[in-house]
């Protein structure tokens, strides 16, 4: 049996993105492999369904792929993990330096707007590094998302480097390195179907928490009875309501994003409320309460939950203002109380008809 | 791609145009082409699409651009975190 080697330092574990460690001047810099594996697979899945969020972080510093020189060029991204994933296996033909910033595990957009991905911590981590000793060139490539964190014309002074915005998309960095531009396309943010449809599970996931308060209140709600108080008619009313509210989940946090071009109004309470309305009707010609009463409060309650998660889905698109979304929210939010207070009196109403 | 449009006349997004100088810094990040030069200075050509992200605004070296400065990724959620702080007297996170 070997030894254990010298990259081995007691304390710190290896990750397992990490082939090997390139030798520079200012010491070994972990080299990252450029496919994902299994696990990072795994990483993947658990952060988009909110099992990981702030905890999926990797150490900031440098990295690198391949086998860069003095010469190679060096890119910026923040650490969260999936960044850092969707950046790397992006880079399998190209050797080059990876300068993690300390984003406290957050992605670069956010990061940035928060003031963690910022000109000072690009400057703190390229002095932390001494990057001017691993390379000869003094230009650094930047997120252009991060933009909104990072003044690229004060990089120079405050650490001797210019920064250069390269694409949005990782996938846009090796024709922007060949090419030394990019299109104006590839400065346009996208928000396809597909990026919709991976945004989704951690807006379901995320709610759980406010899902058990739903049901407490749907219990207590569905046991008031003509004789106070009814176990049965709870519990049993509570698996029938609850149905009703998965369906408003799936309408407002599923359905909205995915229709999001094609529901007409721009406002997002209106798109979920619209929604509602029609999943609500379409699910009860289905299954059906057992008065008006209870149909009602079906169609307010669901028409009430998917109009306030689409107006969540706001925080996740590209392209809505805050402006604009406080505005829709003074009009949203009032419709939505409205709305979930009607449903609660109809809820309790019915089971006295 | 401009597929996507959200409120019209809502967004706050000024430019000084004394002050620009046509650098093309804000061009080059806006995400969503809201900028463009034209006889060596800067014109809001579409501000219906500005999201007030505020990467013009930090990368302008002279300081011609304005935008709505509250912080926030936008989402309902910290809006009604930010109100309830505001209430309360206290500071408000936003846990995104």
């Amino acid at each position: 049996m070997p030894r254990s080697g010298s990259n081995e330092i007691a304390g710190y574990t290896i990750s397992p993105m990490v082939k090997s460690f390139y030798s520079t001047p200012t010491g070994p810099v972990p080299q990252v492999a450029s496919n994902l594996s299994f696990g990072d697979k795994l990483g993947t899945f658990r952060a988009r369904i909110g099992a990981l969020r702030s905890s999926y972080r990797i150490a900031p510093g440098i990295y690198c792929i391949g086998s860069p020189n003095a010469s190679s060029p060096v890119l910026v991204t923040g650490n969260y993990k999936l960044s850092f994933d969707t950046l790397r296996k992006e880079l399998s033909e190209i050797d080059c330096w990876i300068l993690v910033i300390d984003s406290r595990g957050i992605n670069v957009w956010c990061a940035a707007g928060k003031g963690t991905f910022s000109t000072e911590e690009i400057s703190y981590q390229i002095n932390k590094c001494n990057l001017d000793q691993i390379v000869n060139h003094r230009k650094i490539i930047l997120p252009q998302l991060g933009a909104t964190g990072v003044a690229a014309h004060e990089l120079k002074s405050l650490c001797g480097f210019t920064g250069v915005f390269g694409p949005i998309r990782a996938d846009d960095i090796p024709h922007f390195l060949a090419k030394g531009q990019i299109s104006s396309e590839m400065r346009n943010i996208t928000f396809t179907l597909l990026e919709r449809l991976s945004l989704i599970p951690v807006e379901i996931c995320l709610f759980w928490k406010s899902l058990l308060i739903i049901f407490a209140i749907t219990f207590i709600l569905s046991g008031l009875s003509p004789n106070f108080f009814s176990l049965n008619s709870a519990i049993e009313r509570t698996i029938f309501g609850s149905f009703f509210t998965l369906i408003g989940i799936v309408t407002g946090a599923a359905l909205t994003p995915l229709l999001l071009p094609w529901t007409f109004f721009r406002q997002f309470w209106l798109k979920g409320a619209l929604l509602g309305v029609l999943t609500s009707l379409a699910t009860l010609s289905i299954l059906s309460g057992k008065n008006l009463a209870e149909n009602l409060a079906i169609i307010f309650w669901i028409t009430s939950l998917s109009s306030f998660l689409a107006m969540n889905f706001t925080g996740s698109t590209p392209f809505t203002s805050l402006t604009g979304v406080a505005k829709e929210m003074r009009r949203g939010l009032p419709f939505q109380i409205v709305s979930a207070t009607i449903a609660c009196i109809l809820w309790v109403m019915s089971s006295f008809l | 791609m401009k597929s996507f449009k959200y409120l019209d006349d809502t967004a706050i997004l000024t430019l000084d145009t004394e002050k620009c100088t046509g650098c093309s810094r804000c061009i080059t990040v806006c995400p969503h082409s809201v900028l463009a030069v034209s006889n060596k200075i800067a014109h809001i050509v579409d501000p219906n699409s500005c999201m007030e992200c505020g990467a013009c605004v930090k990368n302008c070296p002279e300081n011609a651009l304005f935008t709505n400065p509250d912080d926030g990724c936008g989402c309902a959620a910290y809006i009604i975190a930010s109100w309830v702080a505001k209430l309360r007297g206290t500071p408000s996170n936003c846990a995104c």
